[in-house]
């Protein structure tokens, strides 16, 4: 009875959540739910045992190329931002060339440097990309009304639906694909691919489609941004960013589909919510710093293990 | 022309002598811990702050206050040592989010120290050295480029002839080996942290007057680390003086004759040519990963 009722009641939370905050609270809340497709999307990358510093870039590759349709070819707002999501996963094929042959610790490296590489070509080439300045005036998703509901999209809230919808659909892709035999396939790859490869698994390939198809949501989620803030430069998507994205799925722990939004929602509410109006502006990255440190001290599994503790105490009893 | 491929060429050699002091500390640290140390550009940092502190502010002698320098970082790498990396031994993943970690807070604190704004620190000395009319180098780089090639002596000496460097390497090499042989791990840890950070925070000391020192310098000075250190191959000291050298030339003429930008996008394609084609860079062996 329970089970049934959850996900209704959960959806129903989810709406009435922004109209008890305040506008710049709202904000947060849409950079988050944008967050929480990025993250979620980068677990289905670590799935196959690679940690990619390219993501965030990727995410902007996305975000460029819905912009520019939308700017430079009139594309409809919704269908330029699938399109964004399918160039990122093009680019990610194509940079699988040279990156899957690497592994681990040089994978880690030869993605930052491709991603660097990318960046900086947005830098150097101020047509199309407008160069150090980035792209301004990218159209907003037009306005229209269901009835009972108009959504505005300058208005956060609107947003906030708009992006939870697109988030949700994405995230039950993700989550299927992850239960599907193509995402078993992806745990064998990670911890036994010598086995997998030797039962006829070809490894590279189920990378790369892991790759491609984390890169392929990244994009949707960095197009989800760029339609929402309205303008874009490669300092959007620098190694910071990657760092907390980064830092979010360790500190949340990547064993589990949940852990890496876990991650993201309690360091994005400490970060944003706690420190900033508790008036520490100058120390926040000090006590972000420490409570990063404390946690991967004393949590190695991440948060998950503290709910993974919890819900296996309630069973037992 | 020649003129200007003379003065390019010297400008190279003072930017590959703090590039290989940072990149052999880096190469150091994981080579002996196993870790990704992201903070080694804020150790950097700090080398350069405490010049600001100890020069700038309080008046001392430069020289006096570089030693500091590398003494207050070297005690910061030892203070890693023990906090962060002694007990994420055997989590790699995590002691790179916990070097994040205190990258984050030795940003925070030079900017709550010394204020975000860019630092001004007096010219050590004004002295410059004229090869010809159109051919110079001002003495604090030369300052650098002595200290750098003096320092790196002293550890290849340390490393080659001496029992705590035999040590160091015997457990970079194969840290069981080395314990069954009578190696304190711990120790030869504490000692290549020391180093390490001190080789970062000496660089920093010592570049401080030269560059523009504020909270966010280390960025740019990891990346080049990054790149030095792959192109050399991870685990080899040799092979990142060879590429900080070689790096250092091709970023500085590119910057000169085509721009800033199109020398970092030369430099990361460098790097990724050299993990495509032989990932365990130039000097690296294949079982030292």
């Amino acid at each position: 009875m329970l089970k049934f009722l959850i996900w209704p009641l959960a959806a129903v939370a989810l709406l009435a959540l922004p109209h008890g905050l305040s506008f710049s609270q709202q904000e947060i809340l849409v950079f988050l739910t944008i967050n929480i497709l990025l993250v979620t999307s980068y677990r289905l990358l670590t799935l196959t045992g690679e940690w990619s510093l390219a993501h965030v870039v990727i995410m902007g590759v996305g975000a460029y190329a819905s912009a520019l349709f939308t700017k430079e070819l009139g594309i409809y707002v919704p269908v330029s931002m699938l399109l964004g999501g399918l160039v990122s996963a093009l680019i990610a094929v194509i940079l699988s060339f040279p990156l899957f042959r690497m592994k681990g610790f040089y994978f880690l490296i030869g993605s930052f440097a491709a991603g660097e590489i990318i960046r900086l070509l947005w830098k150097h080439f101020r047509d199309p990309f407008g160069g150090a300045k980035g792209i301004k005036g990218i159209d907003p998703m037009p306005d229209f009304s269901i009835g009972i509901y108009n959504f505005d999209f300058f208005e956060p809230v609107s947003y906030f639906y708009f992006a939870g919808l697109v988030v949700a659909v994405c995230m039950w892709i993700l989550w299927r694909i992850e239960r599907s035999p193509v995402g078993l396939t992806f745990h064998a790859v990670h911890w036994q691919d010598k086995l997998a490869e030797a039962s006829g698994v070809n490894l590279r390939a189920y990378r790369t489609l892991a790759f491609a198809v984390a890169s392929g949501f990244a994009g949707i989620s960095g197009a989800l941004l760029a339609h929402y803030i309205g303008t874009i430069n490669p300092g959007s998507f620098d190694l910071d960013y990657m760092v907390f994205v980064l830092t979010w799925a360790i500190v949340g722990g990547t064993g589990t589909f949940y852990g890496p939004i876990l991650g993201c929602v309690a360091l994005t509410i400490l970060n944003e919510v706690v420190l900033r109006e508790m008036g520490f502006e100058q120390a926040r990255p000090l006590i972000y710093g420490c409570i990063l440190i404390a946690s991967i001290l004393f949590m190695p599994n991440g948060l998950e293990s503290i709910v993974q503790k919890f819900t296996k105490r309630r069973a037992k009893q | 022309m020649l003129d200007l491929l003379a003065q390019t060429g010297l400008n190279a050699v003072y930017a590959a002598s703090y590039i290989s002091l940072v990149a052999v500390g880096l190469v150091l640290i994981f080579g002996v811990m196993g870790v990704i140390n992201f903070a080694h550009g804020e150790l950097f940092m700090a080398g350069s702050y405490v010049v600001v502190a100890v020069y700038a502010d309080m008046h001392m002698p430069f020289f006096f206050a570089v030693v500091i320098g590398l003494l207050f970082v070297g005690c910061l790498g030892l203070l890693m040592e023990r906090a962060l990396f002694r007990p994420l031994r055997d989590n790699p993943l995590g002691g790179l989010v916990a070097s994040i970690g205190f990258l984050m807070i030795l940003q925070a604190l030079a900017s709550m120290g010394f204020g975000v704004r860019m630092e001004f620190i007096p010219p050590v000395t004004q002295h410059v050295i004229w090869f010809t009319d159109s051919i110079s180098i001002p003495l604090a780089r030369v300052y650098v480029i002595v200290a750098a090639v003096l320092l790196l002596s002293a550890l290849w000496y340390f490393l080659k002839r001496t029992r705590f460097g035999w040590a160091l390497r015997a457990s970079a090499q194969d840290p069981q080996a080395a314990e069954l042989q009578g190696i304190s791990i711990a120790h030869t840890a504490r000692i290549a942290m020391f180093i390490g950070a001190g080789l970062a925070g000496i660089a920093g000391a010592l570049t401080a007057p030269l560059v523009s020192v504020n909270p966010h310098m280390g960025h740019s000075v990891i990346v080049t680390a990054f790149i030095v250190i792959i192109v050399g191959g991870v685990g080899s000291l040799e092979g990142a003086i060879i590429a900080s050298v070689v790096y250092a030339f091709v970023h500085t003429f590119v910057t000169t004759f085509y721009g800033g930008v199109i020398a970092d996008i030369t430099g990361l394609s460098l790097m990724l040519v050299v993990l495509i084609v032989k990932p365990t860079g130039l000097f690296g062996s294949a079982d030292r990963a």
